[in-house]
């Protein structure tokens, strides 16, 4: 770092110091939407609120009223541009507000009211945060005159979600709410996306004041890099050119980006392995020979190996998760790095690297594969054949699979496959966390992006169905199975009520262990199998509570419950048929059943079980 | 651990003091001082932190700051090529008989005495933090009843201001 020097990497093209606002220019800031001009037009602020967001284009929203947010969802009944559906607890709207943005990319919604709507929201806003997610969160905050005096229902949200916020606004007064909104669905879906808090006052909401559209935005701080340093794209490309085994390593960030046919094109030039991370699973076909699967704790061997055995990563839009790198000093330890992200903070936040890449990889991506193929065609297109031996080989001996579990019930990995195959990959998967998830990732077939949601980064129970549920409001045309977990399904599935009353037809594959399963499995390999507090009493054998059957009934969804694998397809089928209601099925399975391949936490990838205390041999390929 | 001294220049708006501190705290940097004040821009604050860290791991946090939406500008400003300065306060035990050893010391580092009581003896100095830590080495044995400082302010040497550059209007 240089004296006086702007702390900014050297690699982020400077800012330039007079930028034109043109449309030519693509950093230009513009407000979202469509930019109809409204001449000045007297309405109160929760008017305003309302038309901000039908000029940003916005058409659903989730929520639940209360107090301070009142004078806001009176003049929400009379848009009929905004659908509004009135969840019941916020959680359920801020997750369904992050599985809408998933399923399309569109900036989700979900509004609450001051106090303990918002504090309920926090666990949403921290979720699409860990998982860049563009959502823009607002709340009611009580009048600004109390403030500060402990008033009912209040909460500084402001202040608590500010380390799990990409920024967020306290709005005193009406007039500053068109620009605030406009701002925060700006800053949302620009750059890294991620979570945008607007707290409004009740007075703001209640007072008149002059609206116009568009807004003038003034965010002289925020200017996110999105086109990638010519010079750092001309030496990844000369690193690539040298790599005897390189592997693509594909985040999350790549997802975001929507640069899928990005990737298939330098995929396909480079003919390097691609490993896709778990919020990247689908943006590059898992059926394509190139595709190694998941990386990580519970990724595939030969996934886990080419990144171990690897001397180059191409890293486009990941993070180098501790999920994924396992103990870091070991991750990987003869590979060089090229490290792609539109956020400059990750570039050697975990692992240094040899060419950083600041910027969008949709943008990146073209321009590394045309230097590429000008690199190849001068030097020749290097030959990956003994590497593609050494990969093929750990993936032939390998391969991701499992057993019937051993007491007679049906093995949970049966029932996912079996979903897969029917449900097929124009349907969507939404997943909570755990092991249900993790055999979500593993055997799902992902052949398109954004066919694939779930809580990564935070590892939120109880996502799925929310989420699942702002998928459906984004895609209705699509099946959107949620796979969720027995216990998963207990935090959240009040939101069934939201699915029947507004006509969300989401289907839930209820993997039902009867228990915390990823927690027991833990105790059962590193507690001595002592299962302190992990049965939930819901599947076989125990007295299931609540029966899941006669819940979904109860919420006037179609409930189904499945016991034998020759049932599983049949009850797959029929779910796929219902389409005027949730359908919720309980497939019972065996608790004994566990994630495997497993990385133990704190190790070294290279000590990847493929099953219980057995390791690949790896001298075996060398 | 070394110290380092960044200038920060963000937009003066409410909470931003909050956001700055909070993200040194969560990433678990210890700061030695900041100071805020208004810039010679109307709307921008200037913020200058002084915080010990490793090289990587001041560039990381840089670099989150630099995130921060309201956060438009950092640098870091090298001792040798820049003038930093802290401002003291200082309550001295001092009567009749040691009042002139006192102002003695005080006039040796060119200080100032601000306010004198029976008991007591105020003296406000201005300098790097090394000569101020002399001072009140010196001053220690009369026994200090209290003590306020500002914290570093710094400014970079030469004709350049932070601000050029920094605004897109």
């Amino acid at each position: 770092m240089s004296s006086g020097s702007n702390i900014t990497p050297s690699v982020m093209p400077s800012h330039p110091p007079q930028r034109e606002k043109t449309v030519h220019d693509p950093d230009a800031q513009a407000v979202p939407g469509s930019n109809q001009v409204v001449e000045p037009t007297s309405m109160t602020g929760a008017q305003a609120i309302v038309r901000s967001l039908e000029e940003l284009d916005v058409t659903d929203v989730f929520g639940l009223p209360g107090g301070a947010i009142l004078p806001t969802y009176d003049p929400l009944m009379d848009t009929s541009r905004i659908r509004h559906i009135l969840v019941r607890h916020e959680q359920g709207a801020g997750h369904a507000a992050q599985g809408y943005y998933l399923a399309t990319g569109k900036t989700g919604v979900a509004i609450a009211t001051s106090g303990p709507g918002a504090t309920n929201l926090v666990t949403a806003i921290a979720d699409a945060n860990m998982d860049s997610e563009a959502v823009v969160f607002i709340t009611g905050q009580v009048g600004s005159k109390l403030i500060g005096s402990d008033a009912f229902q209040e909460a500084d949200i402001v202040g608590i979600t500010m380390p799990i916020t990409k920024h967020s606004f306290l709005v005193r007064s009406a007039e500053e709410i068109p620009q605030a909104l406009a701002e925060a669905f700006y800053i949302a879906n620009t750059g890294r996306p991620g979570p945008v808090l607007v707290d409004i006052t009740k007075d703001a909401q209640e007072s008149q004041m002059v609206f116009s559209w568009p807004p003038v935005m003034d965010l002289p701080g925020y200017r996110p890099v999105t086109r990638g340093h010519s010079r750092q794209v001309r030496e990844a490309a000369k690193l690539i050119q040298e790599a005897r085994r390189p592997v693509l390593y594909v985040g999350g960030g790549t997802m975001r980006a929507q640069a899928s046919e990005e990737l298939a094109e330098l995929a396909k030039i480079t003919g390097a392995p691609v490993v896709t991370t778990l919020n990247a699973r689908g943006i590059f076909p898992d059926n394509d020979p190139q595709n190694l699967g998941m990386p990580g704790m519970h990724g595939t061997v030969s996934a886990v190996s080419a990144l171990q055995m690897s001397d180059l990563l191409i890293t486009l839009g990941a993070r180098f998760d501790d999920r994924v790198t396992g103990q870091l000093t070991s991750f990987a330890p003869n590979a060089k790095v090229i490290h792609a992200d539109i956020d400059p903070a990750e570039i050697s936040k975990n692992r240094a690297a040899d060419v950083p890449i600041v910027g969008n990889v949709k943008s990146i991506l073209p321009e590394l594969s045309e230097q590429l193929q000008e690199s190849f065609a001068e030097h020749g297109t290097p030959d990956l054949t003994q590497w593609w031996n050494i990969v093929n080989h750990t993936r032939e001996t390998y391969p991701l699979g499992y057993t019937p579990a051993e007491d007679g019930l049906m093995a949970p990995q049966k029932v996912i496959e079996t979903l897969s195959e029917i449900a097929g990959p124009e349907a969507i998967y939404v997943a909570g966390v755990g092991q249900h998830q993790m055999w979500g990732a593993q055997f799902v077939g992902y052949q398109r992006p954004n066919q694939w949601m779930n809580s990564a980064g935070l590892g939120t129970m109880g996502f799925a169905i929310p989420a699942a549920m702002g998928a459906q409001v984004a895609e209705p045309n699509r099946a959107v199975w949620a796979i969720d977990g027995d216990g998963c399904f207990q935090m959240t599935n009040q939101e069934l009520a939201t699915c029947v009353i507004n006509e969300i037809p989401i289907k839930v594959a209820l993997i039902n262990n009867s228990s915390l399963g990823m927690v027991r499995q833990w105790q059962t390999l590193f507690y001595d199998s002592r299962y302190s507090n992990t049965d939930l009493n819901t599947g076989a054998d125990s007295i299931r509570v609540p029966d899941f059957v006669k819940l979904a009934d109860a919420y006037g969804a179609v409930g189904m419950r499945v016991e034998k694998e020759e049932d599983i397809a049949p009850a797959i089928h029929k779910a796929m048929e219902i389409n005027d209601r949730p359908v919720v099925v309980d497939f019972v399975v065996s608790a004994d059943s566990m994630v495997w391949p497993m990385v133990p936490s704190g190790v070294s990838n290279d000590e990847i079980q493929v099953a219980r205390d057995m390791t690949p041999d790896w001298d075996e390929e060398d | 651990m070394q110290r380092h001294t960044l200038s920060v220049l963000v937009q003066d708006v409410p909470g931003v003091l909050t956001r700055v501190a909070g993200l040194f705290a969560r990433r678990a940097f210890n700061i030695e001082s900041l100071t805020v004040g208004q810039s010679e821009v109307e709307g921008l604050s200037r913020m200058t932190v002084v915080v010990e860290a490793e090289g990587d791991a001041l560039e990381q946090v840089t670099k989150q700051l630099n995130k921060l939406v309201n956060v438009i500008k950092i640098v870091e400003l090298i001792p040798e090529q820049s003038s930093q300065r802290d401002h003291i306060l200082v309550k001295v035990r001092s009567d009749a008989s040691t009042r002139a050893s006192v102002v003695q010391a005080v006039e040796l580092f060119r200080a100032n005495v601000v306010d004198v009581s029976t008991d007591a003896v105020t003296v406000e100095a201005t300098g790097a933090a090394q000569k101020l830590e002399a001072l009140l080495e010196v001053l220690e044995p009369f026994g200090i009843r209290e003590l306020v400082r500002s914290g570093t302010i710094a400014v970079a040497r030469g004709g350049k201001s932070m601000t050029d550059r920094a605004l897109t209007k």
